[in-house]
C-alpha cells in the first residue's frame, strides 16, 4: 500500500512524516522519530508500557496506527519534563519514592499517572490503584508507585 | 509502606534513604535498553516456529519468502547447526544437544525452525508467513510422570531416557528418625509452570567486524559466563566476543539468558557482515524464548512428635524441565542449601529428578528453585499443625532454629550464618495485629464468606555461589563464583568505579557508589559507576542468586579499601609517621589527636598522579585498584554424601496474610499483607524494600494467576497476557514490610542478599491462607495457581 503523509504534534513540536499505513504509532515514535523512551511490552494492549497521551488522554500506542495520529497531539515520556534538565513533579516523585526499578514500564506508568493528576489533582490511594491497573509492572509490586503519586499530589 | 531505621547508625552513607542513580535516566525516557540500539544498516529477523509438540522437518520451501522485496535470506537449522557447536546441559547428559534452530526434529510447540533475515522487521514477518514447512508429526510426552516410565517416548532419542538427572540424597539417619517419630504424614503438592515474565522481552543486536575480528553484542542479558558460551558455540576465541554491559535490562529476575538468541544472531552477523537485530514479540518470548520456570511435583513425608517437633523429612521433587536443558536441572540443586528451611529438622532424604517433556524449556527463575521448595515445605508445616490440632504459628515457633544456635549446620551440609527467626516472625505478627486479623477473618466467615489467615517463614540463601554445579555434575569442578570491581581516583580527585556485569533493575550503580562512598568517605552522588564491556571487565558471575550486595558490594569495598590504604601510606610518608597513627576523614588524612598535622585529599591525589618524587619508594603511581572477591565459604567440592556449603549468607522472611474467597466465583482477595524481613545490613533500604514488594507481587501471581498451559496435543495455550495473567495493582494489595537486622559475620558491612525476597515465601503464605479458608468446609487445594476456577471446583466438590 502507498505511504501516507501525516502531520502531527509530538512533545510540542510540529512534525511531518510519510509512513506506511500499517506502522503502529509506537513503532513510528521509536523507529522514525527515535523517541525510544516509549517502550513495547506486549503489542496487544495489555501491559501499558507503550502508553502515550493523545490529545491529553492516555492511549496504547501499540494498538493504533501512526496515520491515526494525523493532526493530533501526542505526548511521550520525553515530553513530560517542563524544561531540559528539569523533572516534572511526577518524575521527581518517582525518583524520590523509588517508584521504579528496571525502568521499562516506567514511561507508560508516568504517562498514566500524569493523565490521572491532570484530571484529579489529589487522588486517593484507591483512585491511584484504579488508574494504574492497566499498566503492568513486574518489579515494584506497585507499592512505591502509589507512594510516589501520593507524594506528588499531596505536597503543598 | 515501610519505615527506615531511626536508630543511630555506624555508617555514613549505608542504610540511608537515597535516590537511585539509574532512575534519573529512566524517568526522562533516556535509558539505554537493547531495543533502543539501532546501528546503521541493521538487518532484522523473524522466527518461524513449529506448531507441533514434536515433528520431523521433511522440507522447507523458502521460495515465496525469498521472492519478497527486502528479504535478504532464510536460514535453516541444517545450515546453522552445521556451523556451530551445540549448547550442553548443566548436568552430564551429552546427548541432550541444543541448537539455536531445530535440528531435523522439533521437540516443542514454538521451537524455532528457521529465520528470515530482511531489511525491516515488518518485511521479515511478512516473509515468515510465506514459508512452507512440511512436517511429519512424531510421538510426544507432556506428563512428567509418564515421561519417566519405561514405555515413554524419549524426547531426545539418543539420550535413551527422559530422566536427565536422578539422584537420591540421604543426609542423616532418616529411616531411624521416621521409626522413632510419633507420627508421619505424607502429601503431594504441585508448583505450576510459571516464570518471571519481564515486561521487556529478550532483545539484542549483534555486529561482527572483519577489521577487528570482534563480535559486538548489545543484549538484555543477565547471565553468568555469557560471552564465553557464545564464543564456544560460534567457535570464536573468547576474546573475540564483546558483550556491552552498559545496556539497561528491562527486568529479568533470572530469565534473561538469551544464549540461543546470541548464537543465532552472532552467526548471522558474521555471515552477512551487518548488524542484526532481534526484539522478541510477546508470542516469540512466551513460547520459544525458553524462559519458562520450574514446574515441580513434590511428594513429601514429614516425621514428627506429639508436641509438634518435626524431626525428619523425605522429599521427592520431580521437575518438568521441558524439551531441552540449560541450567534448569540445577534448580533442583540450589534448594539443597536450605532444604530443611528455618527448622531444626535433623535428617533429610531428597530425591531430585529432572525429566524432559515436549514443552518449552525452562530458564533460571528468581530463587533458582527455592520458591517451589519453600511452598512444598511450608504447606506441610500447616498440614502437620492441622493434624495435631495445633496452631500453625505455634508449630513454627516450636521448630525454628534459635538465634543462639548459629552458625547452624543443616543436614545437607550448609551452615546458616546468622539469624533471629522467631523475632522476625513476631514482628510481622505484631505489625499485622494477629488478634485483629483473627476477628476480621471470623467476621467475614460470619458474613458467609470463606476467609483464612496464612503464615509462612523461609530462608533466602544469598551470595550466589555455584556449588550445585559440581554437586549435580561431577565433571564440573567449579568452586569459585567470584565478583570484581575496579575503583580509581582520577587526577581531579573524582572517583569512578567499574563493575563487570549488566543491571536489570537492582540499582547496582547506586549500591556500588554508596559502598565506595562509605569506604572513601566521599559523597556517593559524586561517584561515577560504569558497566565495563566483557573485554574490559574483570571476572563476574552476574547478578544471580541474591548475590550483588554481598559480592559486588564486597568487591567494591575491597578495591576502595586498597585505595584508602594507599592514600594513608602516602600521607604517612609526607607526615613522617606510621600508617596506624593516621586518621582518614575523606577530605584529609591527619595524625590521631593532631588534626592540625594533616594533608588534604587533593594534595594526596596530586602526589599520586603528578609528584612521583614525593611518592614512597617503589609505589605505583596513580590511584587505581581492583578487587576480585571469592564467595565467602566457597572453594569446596561436595563430599561423597552430596553435602556441600551452598550459599554463604541466609536472609530470612516471614509472611502473614489475610484472604477471603468469594464463594460464588472462587476469587480470592488479599485484605492484609505483612512481611517481616531480615537481610542483615541494608546498603540501599529503598531498593531492598522495592524488590521485596515486587517479589511478593510476583509470588501473588505464582500463587493465584500465572501458568503456562498446554493442550493435550501439546499446543501452547498461554502466549499472551490475556491467557497468562500477571498481577495488576487491582490484585496486589498494600503491603507492609517490617525490617529486622541480624548482620552476617561473613561480609564487609554485615549485609546479606536480597532480590529474591518476598517471592520465596509469599506463594506458601497465600496458599496456606486459602487452605485455612477452605478448611472450614473440609476442602483443600494442593497445587498452584489457585485460580478462581480451581477454588470454585474445590468448593463445588464439597457441596
Amino acid at each position: 500500500m502507498k505511504n501516507i503523509s501525516i502531520e502531527l504534534t509530538v512533545n510540542a513540536q510540529a512534525i511531518s512524516s510519510t509512513v506506511e499505513p500499517r506502522t503502529s504509532l509506537v513503532d513510528y515514535l521509536r523507529d522514525e522519530l527515535r523517541l525510544t523512551g516509549t517502550h513495547v511490552g506486549c503489542e496487544h494492549g495489555i501491559c501499558g508500557a507503550c502508553t502515550v497521551l493523545l490529545n491529553g488522554d492516555p492511549v496504547r500506542s501499540c494498538c493504533m496506527f501512526a496515520v491515526q495520529a494525523h493532526e493530533q497531539i501526542v505526548t511521550t515520556v520525553e515530553g513530560l519534563a517542563p524544561e531540559r534538565g528539569k523533572l516534572s513533579k511526577i518524575q521527581d516523585a518517582f525518583c524520590e519514592k523509588h517508584g521504579l526499578q528496571c525502568g521499562f514500564c516506567t514511561p507508560g506508568m508516568l504517562i498514566t499517572c500524569q493523565a490521572l493528576i491532570n484530571k484529579n489533582p489529589h487522588p486517593s490511594e484507591d483512585e491511584i490503584r484504579h488508574a494504574i491497573s492497566g499498566n503492568l509492572c513486574r518489579c515494584t509490586g506497585y507499592q512505591q508507585i502509589v507512594d510516589a503519586v501520593v507524594h506528588a499530589t499531596q505536597e503543598i | 509502606m515501610s519505615n527506615l531505621p531511626t536508630t543511630p547508625s555506624k555508617f555514613t552513607y549505608i542504610g540511608k534513604h537515597r535516590r537511585a542513580v539509574e532512575h534519573r535516566r529512566f524517568v526522562v525516557g533516556k535509558g539505554n535498553y537493547a531495543g533502543d540500539v539501532l546501528k546503521p544498516g541493521t538487518l532484522h529477523i523473524a522466527i518461524v516456529a513449529s506448531p507441533y509438540a514434536s515433528a520431523k522437518i521433511l522440507a522447507i520451501d523458502t521460495s515465496a519468502a525469498l521472492a519478497l522485496p527486502g528479504v535478504v535470506s532464510v536460514v535453516t537449522g541444517a545450515e546453522i547447526n552445521a556451523a556451530v557447536l551445540p549448547v550442553l546441559p548443566g548436568v552430564d547428559a551429552p546427548e541432550v544437544r541444543r541448537f539455536p534452530l531445530a535440528d531435523e526434529v522439533t521437540r516443542y510447540s514454538g521451537e524455532w525452525v528457521c529465520v528470515v533475515v530482511a531489511k525491516s522487521r515488518a518485511i521479515a514477518e511478512d516473509a515468515a508467513e510465506l514459508i512452507q514447512i512440511t512436517y511429519e508429526e512424531l510421538p510426544f510426552v507432556l506428563d512428567p510422570e509418564i515421561a519417566i516410565s519405561d514405555t515413554s517416548h524419549h524426547v531426545h532419542e539418543k539420550a535413551g531416557t527422559n530422566l536427565i538427572f536422578n539422584r537420591q540424597f540421604v543426609w542423616g539417619p532418616v529411616d531411624d528418625d521416621f521409626a522413632k517419630s510419633d507420627h508421619q504424614l505424607s502429601y503431594r503438592v504441585k508448583w505450576a509452570r510459571s516464570s518471571t515474565v519481564p515486561i521487556e522481552t529478550f532483545a539484542l543486536t549483534c555486529d561482527w567486524s572483519d577489521a577487528t575480528g570482534i563480535l559486538d553484542i548489545w543484549a538484555s542479558v543477565q547471565m553468568p559466563k555469557y560471552p564465553e558460551q557464545i564464543a564456544s558455540a560460534l567457535k570464536l576465541s573468547t576474546n573475540a566476543v564483546r558483550v556491552h554491559y552498559d545496556v539497561d535490562v528491562g527486568g529479568s529476575y533470572g530469565v534473561k539468558r538469551g544464549l540461543k538468541h546470541a548464537i543465532l544472531l552472532g552467526y548471522l552477523a558474521k555471515k552477512f557482515g551487518k548488524p542484526i537485530r532481534f526484539i522478541e514479540d510477546r508470542l516469540e518470548n512466551m513460547r520459544g524464548g525458553d524462559m519458562q520456570g520450574p514446574d515441580r511435583l513434590f511428594e513429601v513425608s514429614l516425621g514428627f512428635q506429639k508436641d509438634g517437633e518435626i524431626t525428619c523429612m523425605k522429599m521427592r521433587a520431580l521437575e518438568d524441565i521441558g524439551a531441552y536443558a540449560g541450567r534448569s536441572p540445577l534448580q533442583l540443586g540450589k534448594p539443597i542449601g536450605a532444604i530443611s528451611g528455618p527448622y531444626r529438622i535433623k535428617s533429610v532424604a531428597y530425591l531430585a529428578q529432572a525429566v524432559l517433556t515436549n514443552k518449552t524449556p525452562q530458564e533460571a527463575v528468581r530463587g533458582f528453585g527455592q520458591a517451589p521448595t519453600n511452598y512444598a515445605l511450608e504447606s506441610g508445616i500447616d498440614k502437620v499443625a492441622r493434624f495435631l490440632g495445633m496452631d500453625s504459628i505455634a508449630i513454627r515457633k516450636r521448630n525454628l532454629i534459635n538465634k543462639d544456635e548459629f552458625p547452624y549446620l543443616i543436614p545437607s551440609g550448609t551452615h546458616y550464618d546468622s539469624g533471629d527467626y522467631a523475632t522476625v516472625l513476631d514482628k510481622a505478627l505484631r505489625e499485622a495485629n494477629l488478634e485483629e486479623l483473627i476477628s476480621q477473618r471470623d467476621a467475614m466467615r460470619a458474613d458467609g464468606k470463606l476467609a483464612g489467615i496464612g503464615v509462612s517463614t523461609c530462608l533466602e540463601p544469598s551470595g550466589g555461589n555455584s556449588s550445585f554445579e559440581p554437586l549435580f555434575n561431577p565433571k564440573n569442578e567449579t568452586t569459585t563464583w567470584m565478583e570484581s570491581c575496579v575503583v580509581k581516583i582520577d587526577l581531579g580527585g573524582q572517583v569512578t568505579a567499574l563493575m563487570a556485569t549488566s543491571t536489570s533493575g537492582q540499582a547496582h550503580e547506586t549500591m556500588v557508589s554508596t559502598v565506595v562512598g562509605e569506604i572513601l568517605l566521599q559523597e556517593p552522588d559524586s561517584i561515577r559507576v560504569l558497566h565495563a564491556d566483557s573485554l574490559n571487565a574483570l571476572p563476574s558471575n552476574s547478578p544471580v542468586g541474591s548475590r550483588m550486595a554481598i559480592m559486588l558490594g564486597g568487591a567494591a569495598a575491597g578495591a576502595a579499601k586498597k585505595l584508602r590504604a594507599k592514600l594513608i601510606t602516602i600521607a604517612a610518608s609526607q607526615l613522617q609517621v606510621l600508617d596506624q597513627d593516621l586518621i582518614f576523614t575523606g577530605s584529609q588524612v591527619h595524625v590521631a589527636n593532631h588534626p592540625e598535622k594533616n594533608i588534604s585529599w587533593s594534595e594526596l591525589v596530586a602526589i599520586a598522579h603528578r609528584k612521583f618524587h614525593l611518592l614512597p619508594k617503589d609505589m605505583e603511581p596513580g590511584l587505581q585498584e581492583k578487587f576480585v572477591w571469592e564467595v565467602p565459604t566457597g572453594g569446596q567440592l561436595p563430599d561423597d554424601q552430596g553435602r556441600v556449603q551452598m550459599y554463604p549468607c541466609h536472609s530470612f522472611e516471614s509472611h502473614v496474610v489475610l484472604v477471603s474467597i468469594d464463594p460464588d466465583t472462587g476469587k480470592a482477595s488479599i485484605h492484609r499483607y505483612v512481611c517481616g524481613h531480615d537481610c542483615g545490613v541494608m546498603i540501599s533500604p529503598d531498593v531492598v524494600h522495592g524488590m521485596t514488594y515486587g517479589g511478593i507481587a510476583h509470588g501473588i501471581g505464582a500463587a493465584l494467576m500465572e501458568k503456562f498451559s498446554y493442550s493435550p496435543e501439546g499446543q501452547f495455550l498461554s502466549g499472551t497476557f490475556m491467557d497468562y495473567l500477571l498481577p495488576s495493582s487491582s490484585e496486589v494489595p498494600a503491603i507492609t514490610i517490617v525490617d529486622h537486622c541480624t548482620p552476617s559475620p561473613l561480609t564487609e558491612f554485615g549485609q546479606k542478599g536480597s532480590g529474591e525476597a518476598g517471592y520465596l515465601g509469599s506463594p506458601a503464605a497465600i496458599a496456606n491462607a486459602i487452605n485455612d479458608a477452605l478448611a472450614t468446609i473440609n476442602a483443600s487445594i494442593d497445587y498452584l495457581p489457585m485460580t478462581p476456577n480451581a477454588i470454585w471446583n474445590a468448593i463445588q466438590e464439597k457441596h
